[in-house]
């Protein structure tokens, strides 16, 4: 690494003339956008699958917690180009980058439905047992109790951990490098190939880049959580 | 399960023929998705019989998927022996009297906490090319290791001091009262403590570890995935190859999920802290799930 002076440095801002870089970032900022609506939809339904008083409901769920949590993000990823796309003829868009950017959308959604599930599966616990007896004793079925008694305090006791569901998403978004998205992680390695000579700034670039995504989901979260806390 | 029974009254003779009715409804519902799921596999031709049955034959395994899967273990192997070794240096140094050696250590746990393993694989393999300290084709190995460890490290340093903070206060003024100095408490009363109650959440991060070693993929280590592409791209048979490297993935990794409880409830009398079987959370100190 040669010493930082004035020509490293000009050397390494006359980069962002060359690429996008806050375009990358904004394409992972869109991924988790996405893929946290569809996994927030995804889980909540799972996590009454696995509540509900039917077996086969329950065990549904829980298999499909089951497999995908245990199965990495990559192959999810590379299943939804490889297998998904290229072999079953799936096509979420017409447009040719937009169609890999719904597949990874769609990847990431279904992984994380998972957390998302067991999240809010931790938020139910928090909700004390004299919740439901109250709801039963007034004659509120499953249904009734778990949608008006015992899902918005769940909500509410589990906003940490769905907060880290998100945390990890917004990192997790740059798998999608698998499945040819053009976003971050990508355009670093292509930035680093292009000027290995100053790859620490690039690197350093790229991860305060994510510091600065992930810290004020943290914070947002923390101060949600404790605003949010149901006081027992 | 308590919570969930609770939920919902111990059913009587008609809400019990009413469930059985829903229950039977549901499965169709459930039975009807995978088989729509399989009628379109086969409108494709994917379940054809030639397409599965090279799994079967004994070079499928000898020349792709054991290499693959020993090269996925490996790197997991090293990057868990690494991790434990950072995780209790910087757990120690989190824990350190030094403010100095305190925040250098907090510094460098939360920033590898909060970069994602891609971006740091990625650099490591890249940056590797620079410094002439490996030969070439180890490049890969070397840097889906160092990556893990850096981060999986910074997660078990999270572990042993959220551990340390669980203990009871009265173990360490025991200590200090039969005149141990604090650092004496920290390594030979209050670490080993944590250590073991940690231990069911240490045993959940090796799940992540394991999955994340499928990263290597992108920079071109010949782990698991690699292989099975490669398989699935010489027969034909992607799809399949990556449902079979899936399945050992999800087998090997329920397995583990299976372990952690067990230990907690076999170690729980071996420590005055409590076990857990979460890793701490980068959001309030509140009930966590193993994260992603």
């Amino acid at each position: 690494m040669r010493p930082l002076d004035g020509d490293y440095l000009s050397q390494f801002l006359s980069l962002f003339s060359q690429y996008d870089v806050p375009a990358a970032f904004w394409v992972n900022i869109k991924l988790t956008f996405f893929a946290a609506i569809i996994a927030l939809v995804i889980g909540t339904v799972l996590a009454v699958m696995r509540i509900s008083p039917l077996p086969s409901l329950r065990w549904a769920g829980t298999t499909y917690v089951n497999v995908f949590r245990n199965t990495p993000l990559t192959i999810i990823i590379v299943f939804c180009v490889l297998g998904l796309w290229s072999q079953l003829g799936v096509v979420l868009s017409s447009d040719f980058n937009e169609n890999f950017f719904r597949l990874a959308v769609l990847g990431l959604a279904v992984y994380h439905a998972a957390f998302v599930c067991e999240a809010l599966r931790s938020g139910v616990n928090t909700v004390p047992i004299g919740q439901a007896e109250a709801a039963r004793a007034i004659g509120l079925g499953f249904l009734p109790t778990a949608r008006l008694i015992i899902l918005p305090q769940a909500f509410r006791g589990a906003v940490a951990p769905l907060g880290n569901t998100l945390i990890a998403l917004a990192k997790n978004s740059t798998v999608a490098a698998a499945g040819s998205v053009a976003e971050a992680a990508g355009l670093m390695k292509t930035m680093i190939e292009f000027r290995s000579d100053v790859i620490f700034a690039i690197f350093f670039t790229f991860a305060l880049g994510f510091v600065v995504i992930v810290i004020p989901i943290g914070l947002a979260t923390t101060s949600l959580s404790r605003r949010l806390a149901v006081t027992r | 399960m308590s919570t969930q029974s609770v939920l919902f009254d111990a059913p009587g003779p008609r809400t019990r023929r009413r469930m059985m009715w829903l229950n039977i409804a549901s499965g169709l519902v459930v039975a009807g998705i995978a088989a729509l799921v399989l009628a379109k596999l086969g409108a494709k031709g994917q379940l054809a019989p030639s397409l599965w049955t090279p799994f079967l034959t004994a070079s499928a395994w000898q020349n792709f998927l054991l290499p693959g899967l020993v090269n996925t273990l490996k790197a997991a192997g090293l990057a868990i022996i690494g991790s434990a070794v950072f995780g209790l240096l910087f757990g120690l140094g989190r824990l350190a009297q030094s403010r100095v050696i305190r925040s250098i250590s907090g510094i460098v746990v939360e920033f590898f906490r909060a970069v994602p393993v891609l971006l740091m694989m990625i650099f490591i393999w890249l940056g590797l090319s620079q410094v002439n300290l490996v030969e070439p084709s180890e490049y890969p190995l070397v840097a889906v290791v160092a990556a893990l460890i850096l981060y999986n490290g910074s997660v078990f340093a999270e572990l042993v001091r959220s551990g340390v903070f669980g203990l009871p206060r009265g173990q360490r003024e025991a200590a200090l009262a039969v005149g141990l100095t604090r650092s004496q408490s920290l390594r030979s009363v209050e670490v080993p403590q944590a250590l073991i109650a940690m231990l069911p959440a240490l045993v959940s991060q090796l799940v992540v570890i394991l999955k994340d070693t499928a990263l290597g993929y992108i920079i071109t280590y010949r782990e698991l995935l690699q292989e099975a592409r490669a398989l699935g791209s010489a027969n034909g048979n992607i799809l399949q190859a990556l449902a079979v490297a899936a399945l050992i993935f999800i087998v090997i990794n329920y397995a583990l999920t299976k372990l952690a409880p067990w230990i907690g409830q076999r170690l729980g009398r071996r420590t005055s802290g409590r076990a857990k079987a979460e890793a701490p959370s980068m959001i309030a100190a509140t009930k966590g799930t193993q994260l992603p």
